[in-house]
């Protein structure tokens, strides 16, 4: 499992009701509902991600994110969780809100505009970075809403949320995720865990 | 059929007569004395019968789902795309069930069998059908076939509709559902569609209140403005386009009424070999099951209390094109499963052909379905292992 996705098994608890936003091809919720009795759903674009989800019993749902969440009533998962997807949506801040309608928590996970790596790329080579979190170039990136691990930090204490728990890494390596100093400098990816 | 048979086919099949002499209540308030089902099965029933797959069908099909009757034979059976060794519904690992409704025109017991308390065939005092009865007819067949519990039960359309009610009036008996290209309940547009088709054939001279066999005759008029007015809720605007466009039949317009565009071709030609092929009564009855369908409705409009007695896992699959139940009907139909805490996988698939899609090869469609039906097999596999 990618190691962003081990760090947020860890954090799920046992028996929870959840909400995986992009869920891919249904790693980690197949993980969660085999050893943790984790029950929930997916949502998913990706037409290859959909099959290898029902291939493994994992129940996925077509849906864009863009078109929000209005299907789904409040409270009813005890989380939900979106990694990689967050850059990419129109609206992040409405998703944000619209994650903690749902549930009383989530844990999001995003490339962190302000790695080291990234500011050198911008700041002394005058180019837009890329990298293995950020692979693509400017103008065919999907990712139209970077931000930074303090930048969403920021979001979250404006719209009235709290941070309960963050961690920054590498999301390629196994181990490399832990509460660092200079999150905002050292972490090429983040996770926020966050509570209403 | 092919000279040489793919080894993806499930090849010759002979259909199968089940009779039942138990009295069938119907929704209606009733009962069929006594009854016959016609079917065809692909594939082999397991030791401990746990690999079964219903199949349903829609308005105008029948049991004969995949392989061919016939050397002769020019098609396959209905569904061939979807089920054979190695497809969707794969026959080396499921025994496969397709039965023909009752009321239909294909050998199950309909308006033209025999009615026993007269001696005259039943036609138009054939009682109307719903799903639910459907349903109930099928368990009955499951039960003569040492099935306690399906494995999937699977339908596109009207079949769809069956599926549903298997697994919210016959949960233990379901495993899994796949309801493909269906809605929960049909619309005012949808229901006027079937009301300009039913008018079409009883407003027939021919039609004789039903009783057109005794007038040695058939409303084969009204049937085929029936099947044209139907076929083009089948068809998208877009495939009708791509198919005929504008094109003339003949080098330039003549100013008249005889056949211009292709389409009229088309569907004049549908129409015809309907008419002759398929039991007016039938089509009434059949169209008039479709309208009564609404769980909801005997729920106080309220669909995921309709639904909260299912215990399958849910698969449900709509197409892009399809303007007959469109994805928006499908959305409904998920959203009230989420909402009812249910199983429930969606994927709306990427297809120019309308509500026929659901009949036809498509590449991303054959990768939800497989995939689905891949998961089911293996747990059929796993649950076989650990009892033996």
């Amino acid at each position: 499992m990618r190691a962003d996705l081990a760090l947020i098994y860890d954090w799920v608890p046992q028996g929870a009701r959840v909400l995986d936003l992009g869920c891919g091809d249904g790693t980690l919720l197949a993980a969660l509902s085999s050893q943790k009795q984790v029950t929930g759903y997916g949502l998913e674009i990706d037409s290859d991600g959909i099959s290898r989800c029902l291939e493994k019993g994992v129940d996925v749902i077509e849906q864009d994110l863009d078109q929000g969440l209005a299907n789904i009533p409040d409270d009813t998962f005890d989380l939900v969780i979106m990694t990689q997807a967050l850059q990419v949506l129109r609206r992040p801040d409405l998703m944000l809100d619209e994650m903690l309608r749902v549930a009383n928590e989530c844990i999001i996970a995003f490339p962190n505009f302000a790695w080291w790596r990234h500011r050198l790329s911008l700041g002394l080579k005058g180019r837009m970075p890329v990298s293995r979190s950020l692979p693509h170039a400017w103008y065919d990136t999907p990712n139209i809403h970077l931000s930074t691990f303090r930048d969403f930090a920021d979001l979250c204490r404006m719209q009235g949320h709290t941070i309960t728990d963050s961690a920054v890494g590498n999301g390629s390596k196994e181990g490399q995720w832990r509460h660092r100093r200079w999150p905002n400098l050292l972490g090429q990816d983040a996770i926020f865990r966050v509570r209403r | 059929m092919p000279e040489t048979l793919s080894s993806s086919s499930v090849g010759l099949v002979t259909p199968q007569v089940a009779r039942f002499d138990t009295p069938l209540p119907l929704a209606c308030g009733r009962e069929l004395p006594d009854f016959e089902l016609v079917y065809e099965t692909y594939g082999t029933l397991n030791e401990t019968a746990s690999n079964a797959v219903l199949i349903c069908h829609a308005l105008s099909g029948h049991h004969h789902a995949a392989g061919y009757h016939h050397v002769d034979d020019r098609k396959p059976g209905w569904w061939d795309a979807h089920i054979g060794p190695g497809k969707s519904i794969d026959t080396r690992r499921f025994f496969v069930v397709a039965v023909n409704n009752l009321g239909g025109c294909h050998g199950s017991t309909g308006p033209s069998s025999e009615n026993p308390a007269t001696g005259r065939i039943w036609g138009p005092d054939f009682p109307l059908m719903t799903v639910t009865d459907w349903v109930n007819s099928q368990a009955m067949l499951a039960d003569r076939l040492g099935i306690q519990r399906f494995a999937a039960v699977v339908g596109g359309s009207l079949g769809g509709m069956q599926v549903l009610q298997w697994a919210m009036s016959l949960p233990e008996r379901v495993a899994n559902a796949a309801v493909i290209a269906a809605t929960p309940r049909l619309s005012a547009q949808n229901i006027a569609f079937n009301e300009v088709a039913r008018q079409a054939i009883r407003s027939d001279p021919e039609f004789f209140d039903g009783w057109y066999t005794e007038h040695q005759t058939l409303p084969k008029q009204g049937l085929r403005l029936a099947r044209m007015v139907g076929h083009i809720t089948y068809l998208s605007e877009h495939s009708m386009g791509a198919r005929f466009g504008r094109d003339l039949r003949t080098d330039s317009l003549n100013y008249g009424y005889d056949v211009e565009f292709e389409v009229e071709s088309y569907l004049r030609y549908q129409g015809d070999t309907f008419s002759t092929r398929f039991d007016a009564n039938t089509y009434l009855l059949m169209t008039k099951a479709l309208d009564y369908f609404d769980p909801a409705g005997e729920h106080d409009d309220d669909l995921p209390r309709a639904l909260s007695t299912a215990t399958c896992r849910f698969l449900v699959v709509s197409f892009t094109t399809d303007w007959r139940f469109a994805p928006a009907r499908s959305r409904e139909l998920v959203d009230a499963l989420l909402r009812a805490g249910k199983h429930v996988s969606y994927a709306n698939i990427d297809s120019p052909h309308g509500h026929d899609a659901f009949l036809l090869p498509n590449e991303r469609y054959e990768a939800v379905l497989g995939g689905f039906m891949t998961r089911i097999a293996n747990d059929v596999k796993r649950t076989a292992g650990n009892i033996s």
